[in-house]
């Protein structure tokens, strides 16, 4: 990876309660973008604003705790589902309660998971409990990297449309890897596209994909 | 048979090492019966093993009347010899040298200043080197055994580690688990040493001793004195290399900085 831009020269405003899907082929640079939007990897050069806040000024796990983030494949903690859940508050020597974590298993459809070991769940609840886990650090702004292409067809659209339901109702802030052009379509409401590292287009749903 | 031909000690050793040796060939020239070729390692072994521990006991009885400081000296080189070769197992973690020395000179260091001040370790130059040198070098196993396993687990873990930091957490909780898995297992030959003693194996101190005369029940419990310690120097220096080296992971701004080359 060293010595290789992976990602140059794209300059982009999320707005608040946006919902911006990042579009390309593969290698195109779109996880390490989102990547570098939590600072799980350091700009060569260039900053990231949060609320006009240079990123840098804020501590990373502050950062990470309003960017809230949702991989391609759901990584869970050996434990119970509650375990996971209640992660990110732990971190913080905070109390999640269990009325707190139930509150949001009903909300990604598992109420009753809480007891559950993660070594039995399916792709697609691994995936719930992967979004609950991230909504319980109360977050402002929503990565998701490629959230729905490791699941089968029946798990995708349902977590889709839980995904696509939560963001509207938080109001929170979106942004969201695919390569799926009909996902993009349907949940974003601008889109920005990669090519080699770089932003080729970006505009409205219309702009960037019929232009 | 051979001390009935040779009388004088140092013709007898050279004699012993000739058979020895004789049978340790013989092994080669079987071996090469077979086509595995091993003479060049084999001979180029024998005789840098025979040329080194020569040198040292030649520098021993050098330092036979030398003072307490001298042998104190003598350890602290061994421990930076020690810190620079067991780096190599913490490839890509950066400050592994400072990290090794540290790790080494805490857990065998403190030991050996502790046994030596109750009496345990004789400040003899002829018990303090060989001794010292035992916990020097199993504290240095032991180091590079534990940042060995923790490399090789978080580059096997790199997804639950960020997934972690990626939820807030604070790095070295991000690697706890790998942090506690590494500790344990570099104490897995220290705690084996111990639970086989006698009976899978005498060491070669306690042989040492009963060759030169030692009470065998005195040169018995002084072998079990030895592998405590070694426990003891081991576990110390363990804790303290995977307590520095946690961190070595990571960035300033508490990213994964050690990944799959």
């Amino acid at each position: 990876m060293r010595g290789r831009l992976l990602v140059d020269d794209i300059s982009v405003e999320i707005r608040p309660g946006e919902v911006l899907a990042i579009l390309g082929p593969s290698g195109s640079g779109k996880s390490s973008l989102l990547r570098l939007l939590n600072r799980l990897d350091e700009p060569t050069s260039g900053t990231v604003y949060l609320d006009d806040v240079d990123y840098r000024a804020i501590p990373p796990r502050e950062l990470r705790r309003k960017v809230g983030m949702v991989t391609q494949r759901a990584v869970l903690f050996p434990g119970t589902v509650y375990h996971n859940v209640g992660f990110g508050p732990a971190q913080r020597g905070e109390e999640f309660s269990e009325s707190k974590v139930a509150d949001l298993l009903a909300r990604v459809g598992l109420s009753g998971y809480s007891g559950r070991d993660v070594a039995n769940l399916s792709g697609g609840e691994a995936q719930r409990i992967s979004l609950a886990r991230a909504l319980a650090n109360a977050p402002l702004v929503l990565l998701l990297d490629e959230p729905t292409s490791a699941l089968d067809q029946e798990a995708k659209e349902g977590v889709e449309s839980l995904i696509n339901e939560i963001i509207r109702t938080e109001r929170l802030t979106c942004v969201i890897v695919t390569h799926d052009i009909a996902q993009a379509k349907r949940m974003a409401s601008r889109i920005l596209v990669l090519q080699n590292g770089r932003a080729a287009k970006i505009g409205s749903v219309e702009e960037a994909l019929n232009a | 048979m051979l001390n009935r031909w040779f009388t004088d000690p140092l013709q007898l050793g050279l004699a012993q090492a000739v058979a020895a040796s004789t049978v340790a060939l013989a092994v080669v020239l079987l071996a090469r019966g077979r086509k595995i070729h091993i003479e060049k390692d084999s001979v180029i072994a024998l005789i840098r093993g025979l040329v080194q521990i020569v040198a040292v006991g030649s520098v021993l009885v050098l330092f036979l009347k030398a003072s307490r400081w001298t042998g104190a000296l003598l350890l602290a080189a061994m421990i930076l010899v020690a810190g620079f070769v067991s780096r190599k197992r913490a490839k890509g973690l950066p400050g592994a040298l400072q990290v090794s020395t540290l790790s080494i000179a805490c857990g065998a260091g403190s030991v050996i200043a502790m046994m030596v001040a109750l009496g345990v370790i004789d400040t003899a130059i002829t018990t303090l080197l060989p001794v010292g040198s035992m916990l020097i070098a199993n504290a240095m196993n032991t180091n590079g055994l534990a940042l060995n396993r923790f490399r090789s687990d978080v580059l096997a873990h790199a997804g639950e580690i960020e997934t972690a930091l990626a939820l807030g957490a604070d790095p070295r909780q991000s690697v706890a688990p790998y942090v506690q898995a590494a500790f344990e297992a570099s104490l897995i030959p220290a705690i084996d040493s111990l639970r086989s003693l006698g009976i899978v194996w005498i060491p070669g101190l306690m042989a040492g001793m009963l060759l030169s005369g030692s009470r065998p029940l005195y040169a018995a419990i002084y072998q079990f004195v030895v592998l405590a310690m070694i426990f003891a120097a081991s576990g110390l220096t363990s804790l303290v290399s995977t307590l520095l080296i946690r961190t070595q992971a990571f960035t300033p701004a508490e990213q994964l900085s050690l990944r799959a080359e």
